[in-house]
């Protein structure tokens, strides 16, 4: 499989496919008249294409636009300053991804409560938050839920292994997100117009190819499965334009190896023994009804939403145009606080603290070129 | 500055530099000292180095190594890359209330057979209990002293096309302690790369000429080591992506987590700066010596202009490589 990878980024496989797509946009843009413009769904699609240089290198050619596939940077700013509440409590162990902690709240971050002395541990596995419960009894121990398809399952483990163990001071705040609504949501608004979705290679692992059918049957739109190697963003981005060109819409399953048809059938049944549909609040949209997961009733007792009051108050409005971003409105360098009030030092938005932020992506990678 | 010291301070990167500059050579007023890795001070006719560094790493022991083989492979490599030979050593310990002897016994063997294979004297050394929780096992700190050879050093005479050479592939060690650490929740059979360099740059410095300058790239990785480099002197490198030696299991695990190997600690790995016309004669060196036997040359210097670092990607387009910003976090998905 590494060697797989490693040929996927050699540069005689890469940079011919770099001039194929350039060709095949030039055909788009004598036919259309402008260049083709597509959305990569996921953060991490985001970040592969700068880090890797596919962004820079196509510029002048095809229009990348970031979307909301970032889960820290969908994550609503009242979300945020209710789970730093929630770490101010007493008798408490915050359990989190790193991606949280430097993300702002209105007056402070996770980081700024962990530095005061409150006990905020970052899990690179998070069902050892399971674990951390099981070691201290006589704390709250509440795991901070955030995530698409991707790390949703794993909180479902979390609540099993709870569960089995009979483990009572373990709780997830869930602020979950699911990639269909919020595809709909940006197709429905119409404010960005594209030819076509990158579609996320990891959320499609869960879900599988034919989930996407709606973007065809009722959009009348194109989606191609893509992974995060060069190769493999190029041959996505091709296989795009020249569905556009066609125009004929489908979605194209670019990464079979392990893309199935119809996702992981046994990630879908333990999602639906834990949880159900509930109304989530976006980041720069607001709230977008069964757009998230929230557990079943019948696991109130992990629910740290039903077993934690928390307070805050509205949110502090600042120039951040994070909201902008996520929806493929303006690029991050259009933002007047990027790269000036706004840096990976002193971030403003999420989108320019998460490892999967499109401002992150731009300032890291694409500084000198933005 | 920031109100309050967080962990980021203690991680080579950018808020690492700044309290350096601001704070420590502000007060100290030592700025041209604060460039290198060990101080340069002559004391009648000898020139000697001196460096000093304080060990914290949990756990203590990792595949590869323990906290007393870093603590002196690591300031003796301080003092290494600086051109000066090694000759001793002092160490401090802070010990917390409660911590095991028989751990104690294994860190100070570990110490004593680094020290031997290097050929450095331990001299002095001072040993500070704190009370059972007001410290994290152990802390050592090591002072070192080295004598720098006449007519032997880096020249820190830089030209367009000097070659930029690792010794080795890069984020072995901040991968081997997460991995030790059980918070990946998967096995690595990574080990830390934790060694003494001295007798490979001792070799080299020897046996060539041209060696511009020389660096061991620890906390902040190879990036922030060579971001130092290239502002310090006003040059302009680049790096070639391709060219990075980077293990598999360290780019598997960097994928998995969302890190970048170019960010992560390496604690025995040494970058060297050379004439390009002598290249080929320190590969041949430092490869005769197991700590050095993946050197390859990554980039060159472009220009000696702007203080900047450059990596080129496989598909050609090129971007800048800044200081590691603040704390490398595992990403959500």
């Amino acid at each position: 499989m590494l060697e797989i990878l490693k040929q996927s980024n050699n540069p005689e496989i890469c940079k011919p496919l770099v001039e194929a797509v350039i060709q095949i946009a030039k055909e788009f843009q004598r036919v259309f008249g402008r260049k083709p413009a597509f959305m990569e769904v996921c953060g991490s699609h985001t970040m592969a294409l700068a880090r890797t240089g596919v962004k820079p290198c196509l510029k002048d050619f095809v229009n990348l636009i970031s979307g909301p596939g970032c889960p820290v940077c969908v994550t609503d700013q009242r979300s945020i300053d209710a789970m730093i509440a929630l770490a101010e409590g007493e008798n408490r162990i915050i359990c989190t991804f790193g991606d949280m902690m430097r993300v702002p709240g209105s007056n402070k971050t996770l980081l700024d409560s962990k530095i005061a002395g409150k006990d905020i541990r970052v899990l690179y596995s998070p069902v050892d938050a399971v674990q951390v419960a099981e070691d201290s009894p006589d704390k709250e121990v509440i795991f901070l839920g955030v995530g698409f398809e991707t790390t949703i399952p794993i909180m479902t483990l979390m609540v099993a292994e709870a569960e089995k163990r009979e483990i009572t001071n373990f709780s997830i705040w869930m602020t979950t997100k699911l990639v269909e609504p919020v595809l709909r949501y940006l197709l429905d608004a119409g404010e960005v117009n594209l030819d076509g979705f990158l579609l996320p290679g990891h959320v499609s692992i869960v879900l599988g190819e034919d989930s996407y059918k709606y973007l065809v049957d009722e959009y009348h739109i194109s989606g191609v499965i893509t992974g995060f190697e060069t190769a493999e963003l190029l041959a996505g981005i091709y296989k795009s334009i020249d569905l556009a060109l066609k125009g004929k819409p489908a979605i194209i399953n670019n990464h079979p190896a392990i893309v199935t048809k119809t996702g992981n059938q046994t990630i879908h049944q333990w999602m639906d023994k834990y949880l159900t549909k509930s109304d989530e609040a976006w980041r720069g949209i607001g709230v977008i009804p069964n757009s998230g997961l929230d557990l079943r009733a019948d696991y109130d007792r992990y629910n740290a939403k039903k077993r934690f009051s928390v307070e805050v108050g509205e949110p502090r409005k600042t120039k951040c145009r994070c909201g902008e971003v996520i929806r493929g409105l303006i690029s991050p360098n259009e933002c007047s606080l990027f790269g000036k009030a706004c840096h990976p030092m002193n971030p403003i938005g999420p989108c320019m603290v998460s490892a999967e932020g499109s401002c992150a992506a731009t300032y890291q990678y694409m500084r000198e070129s933005s | 500055m920031e109100k309050y010291i967080s962990l980021a301070h203690g991680d080579g990167g950018e808020l690492s530099y700044r309290l350096i500059r601001d704070l420590f050579v502000e007060a100290f007023n030592e700025e041209k000292a604060a460039m290198f890795d060990a101080a340069e001070i002559t004391l009648s006719r000898r020139q000697i180095a001196v460096s000093t560094d304080s060990f914290v790493i949990k756990p203590i022991f990792f595949p590869g190594g323990s906290i007393g083989k870093l603590a002196v492979a690591g300031t003796i490599n301080d003092l290494a890359v600086s051109g000066a030979k090694p000759a001793f050593l002092t160490c401090g310990f802070v010990i917390e209330e409660g911590f095991p002897i028989a751990d104690l016994k294994r860190i100070v063997t570990d110490m004593a057979n680094e020290a031997r294979k290097t050929g450095v004297t331990i001299v002095a050394g001072d040993t500070k209990v704190v009370e059972r929780g007001s410290a994290d096992g152990v802390y050592i700190n090591t002072t070192g002293i080295g004598i720098y050879e006449p007519n032997v050093g880096c020249t820190l005479e830089f030209q367009e096309g000097d070659a930029i050479i690792v010794s080795g592939t890069i984020g072995d060690h901040g991968i081997a302690v997460l991995a030790a650490r059980g918070e990946l929740g998967i096995t690595v059979p990574i080990e830390s790369d934790c060694c003494s360099l001295n007798r490979m740059l001792g070799a080299v410095l020897q046996h060539t000429s041209g060696v511009r300058i020389m660096r061991d790239p620890t906390r902040g990785g190879l990036a922030t080591t060579l971001v130092e480099i290239a502002e310090d002197f006003s040059l302009t490198m680049e790096i070639n992506e391709i060219d990075l030696p980077v293990k598999e299991e360290v780019h598997g695990v960097c994928d998995l987590v969302g890190f970048d190997p170019l960010y992560i600690a390496n604690e025995g790995k040494a970058i060297i700066i050379v004439a390009a016309e002598e290249k080929d004669k320190v590969l041949d060196i430092v490869r005769e010596f197991p700590e050095g036997q993946d050197a390859v040359v990554i980039g060159s210097i472009i220009s000696k202009q702007k203080g900047q670092l450059l990596l080129e990607t496989p598909l050609g387009s090129k971007r800048l490589l800044n200081r590691l910003t603040g704390t490398m976090f595992p990403r959500i998905c």
